[in-house]
């Protein structure tokens, strides 16, 4: 049985920080279609268009029918756990640090065999349930937990170098303010985070939403104003060793477009709070997260960027506030690449209208924000890196993908 | 399912192999894969007492030579064959190269064909090796824990163990008998006698396999020649004769975990060309960089039923001198492992048990024996296999 996780000791701060390492990430074209689908925590493998049968490892070339239209369907994730082993020696210096490190072969139901990580608690001949994530260099792999899952499976500490579970980490949720703030807050305390860092700008100026995190047990608030570089790096300097979890929830939403209200000064402050800041953000917080990837049990791990479902394509109606939100998430993308070398994974969440002043005009479905943060903490705790919220979101996602042209002629409802 | 049938095939009448060469093994070398081939290529010769230019056809296996090929070897070693092979087949080159080298020299193609297989081992070598082996270890196993060979054969062990009942005593006797053998052999790595308490109690790599489980990488290259008989009379070099080979890749792909190789698909057309059958083998070498493949060698060969290997072992004593000689050199897990000439390691043997020219344990009037040979892991299995019935000439 997976024994719960020690809780997270106080630092010594003479012993030294253990580097971060990377499981090998050296895969082929084909491969990085795994990746895609364990971004969005689906569990899909090629499936040849001609004769149905399911491939695995990714190829171009059916092995039965040599058909080469292979697309990426969902398959079934169960399976039986035929052998498995415990490795005590490893060449690769991320696994050398973490012996033993446990593995198992898995007869799948959808057909191929599959090597995969395997959970503590899984035993040979059993049923075992597949699952396909990202691992800590940001490509997809096999995980094998057991069909019934025990108390502690979030602890199995295989597992948990693959997930951003919040448990036990700290984390700066970087705007209090807001609904969203305070939903996030609550979320992350009943993930039984360790320690919750709330910032909340222009301090004179307080929210109902403000005041009910105040109350909240085990947080902490801090003065931030992501449109002050200061402010930023004030924080970063008493927070950038703790922060083990960030969550940029910034916003600031006011309708109007390019020519139908041309006003430099709300643009502006959109793209300071939501490209600047990001930058400024990055620029004080995301090195010291990148040098703690691999800090124990309870190392820095995620970044999260709420974003508006709009950062993938304009909305005409929110149109300068789309444009800063694309902004964001290009921006987004590159702070992936750069934290990649500790290990810390990115988490772009796309959520669509919020149910909040600013969407008054906006017909329903609209968001609630308690759903879009447990939605959030959900993400971290599978380990996804690309997170649409709610159905406008989701059919964004999709429309992208089919035909982008149509949902651009389409979307000013 | 039938596999090669001796229906219309051909016997390798006529055809000699001799020659046995083994370049030195070293843990490590800062010499080149080139340099052991070449070495063997030298001894080759020099026993043969031939010239270079009298050797028209090579056939070269080795990991370690990138990025050239046995294209570039030739410029290397300053020879220009008429035939040339190169067999990315590591483990399983050894009767590959035999069976190809035969056919070239039964049908004119080639006189004289060279077959090495060499490898160096520099310090990190082995682990470059395992990190780029084949696309789908890159994508579907290295990024798993990064085991290399010893995780995909420690899940062929304890899936063979649980599902035949084998014990680590079992392969442990296996381990130790090969030890034996391998005290008498001057070039084996492994100097010390091993015993049945140091096998079972050595720090585990893989559960369940332990160090004494495992081949410990090498550099060094085995080699032989294929001629005509003729030439080998004229030339007065002892040889042996081929009565069957067999090779199969990719055998059985719908088993969900290796139980067997590709021997079990060709066995019985193996030995319907050879006219004779496992009882008549004096001697088995078979590929050994973990003991489960011994065992199912023995079984898929027809020494004993599928999942009988253990209970063989039991009865048998497979040291040289005992009543199932079992590679009797010591094998890859008591010599080393030098990269794709552990491939030919059991064949280089065999060919000297049959020739008089044992340089290590002898087995008594050895009139035939079996060689086979097995490699690749590419994902979850090995998928090479072959093997050679080798007999005594009588000139």
């Amino acid at each position: 049985m997976t024994a719960p996780l020690p809780p997270p000791r106080k630092k010594d701060p003479v012993e030294r920080t253990r580097q971060p390492t990377l499981p090998p990430g050296n895969r082929s074209r084909e491969a990085q279609g795994l990746t895609a689908m364990a971004a969005v925590g689906r569990f899909a493998l090629q499936v040849c268009a001609g004769c149905r049968q399911v491939q695995y490892p990714p190829r171009q070339v059916c092995a039965h029918c040599l058909g080469d239209d292979l697309p990426w369907r969902d398959v079934a994730a169960g399976g039986r756990l035929l052998a498995e082993t415990n490795v005590h020696a490893a060449n690769d210096l991320f696994f050398r640090d973490r012996l033993p490190w446990r593995l198992g072969l898995v007869q799948s139901d959808a057909g191929p065999s599959v090597v995969a990580h395997l959970a503590e608690d899984c035993r040979q001949g059993e049923r075992v349930r597949l699952s396909l994530d990202l691992d800590r260099s940001g490509h997809a792999v096999m995980n094998a937990q057991p069909e019934e899952p025990g108390p502690n499976l979030e602890d199995d500490v295989q597992l948990r170098e693959m997930t951003m579970n919040p448990k036990d980490r700290r984390v700066l949720i970087v705007n209090g303010k807001t609904a969203l703030g305070l939903a996030l807050a609550q979320a992350f305390k009943t993930a039984g985070a360790r320690e919750i860092f709330v910032g909340h700008a222009e301090p004179w100026k307080t929210s109902p939403a403000l005041e009910a995190v105040r109350k909240i047990d085990g947080v902490t608030l801090f003065p931030l104003d992501v449109t002050d570089t200061d402010s930023v790096q004030e924080l970063a300097s008493v927070l950038g060793g703790k922060v083990e979890i960030m969550v940029n929830n910034s916003y600031h939403l006011r309708p109007g477009g390019a020519v139908d209200r041309m006003d430099m000064n709300l643009s502006r402050e959109e793209m300071d709070i939501h490209y600047f800041g990001l930058l400024r953000l990055a620029g004080t917080f995301g090195p010291a997260m990148r040098g703690r990837g691999a800090d124990g049990d309870h190392g820095a791990c995620a970044w999260v960027n709420v974003l508006s479902a709009y950062a993938q394509i304009n909305n005409p109606t929110f149109g300068t506030y789309s444009a800063s939100q694309a902004a964001a998430r290009s921006l987004a993308q590159c702070l992936r690449a750069e934290l990649a070398p500790g290990g810390i994974r990115v988490l772009n969440t796309f959520v669509g209208p919020l149910d909040d002043e600013w969407h008054q005009m906006v017909p329903p479905p609209k968001l609630p924000p308690n759903m879009v943060a447990g939605r959030i903490v959900d993400a971290l705790k599978k380990g996804l890196e690309d997170l649409a919220v709610g159905a406008v979101a989701e059919e964004i996602a999709e429309r992208l993908a089919e035909n982008p042209k149509e949902i651009e002629r389409e979307i000013k409802s | 399912m039938s596999g090669q049938q001796s229906a219309g095939r051909m016997g390798y009448d006529g055809v000699a192999v001799c020659v046995p060469v083994t370049v030195p093994y070293s843990r490590y070398s800062l010499r080149s894969a080139h340099w052991f081939c070449g070495r063997a290529l030298a001894e080759l010769i020099q026993t043969a007492g031939i010239g270079k230019v009298q050797v028209d056809g090579f056939c070269i296996s080795s990991f370690t030579l990138a990025p050239d090929t046995a294209v570039g070897l030739t410029q290397h070693l300053g020879v220009s064959p008429r035939w040339l092979d190169h067999i990315p087949m590591g483990g399983a080159s050894g009767a590959v190269a035999l069976r190809r080298a035969a056919r070239a020299v039964q049908c004119g193609d080639a006189e004289i064909v060279a077959c090495i297989a060499g490898d160096t081992n520099h310090v990190d070598s082995f682990r470059k090796t395992i990190a780029s082996f084949s696309q789908f270890a890159n994508d579907a196993v290295y990024p798993y824990g990064s085991g290399g060979p010893n995780a995909s054969f420690a899940f062929l062990t304890d899936h063979y163990m649980r599902q035949y009942g084998a014990k680590r005593e079992d392969f442990a006797k296996l381990c130790i008998a090969q030890r034996d053998n391998a005290l008498q052999n001057s070039n084996a790595l492994m100097k010390r006698p091993l015993s049945l308490d140091d096998y079972m109690d050595a720090r585990p790599i893989a559960d369940p396999l332990c160090l004494f489980d495992c081949v410990m990488p090498c550099a060094g290259a085995e080699a032989f020649l294929v001629m005509s008989a003729d030439r080998a009379r004229a030339l007065e070099l002892p040889f042996v004769e081929i009565l069957s080979t067999i090779e199969r890749h990719n055998a059985f792909p719908d088993d969900p975990i290796q139980i067997r190789g590709g021997w079990a698909m060709d066995v019985d057309g193996f030995y319907d060309l050879a006219g004779v059958g496992p009882e008549d083998m004096d001697f088995l070498q078979a590929y050994d960089d973990y003991p489960v493949i011994c065992f199912m060698q023995m079984e898929d060969l027809g020494f004993c039923k599928k999942g009988s290997a253990a209970e063989f072992v039991r009865r048998h004593d497979l040291t040289a001198g005992g009543d199932f000689p079992f590679n009797t050199s010591g094998g890859q897990l008591s010599v080393g492992q030098a990269g794709a000439a552990g491939g030919s390691l059991g064949l280089v043997e065999a060919i000297r048990q049959l020739t008089d020219q044992s340089m290590s344990a002898v087995v008594e009037g050895a009139r035939h024996g079996v060689a086979s040979c097995f490699g690749m892991i590419n994902y979850d299995r090995g998928l090479c296999s072959s093997a050679a019935v080798l007999a005594r000439s009588d000139r």
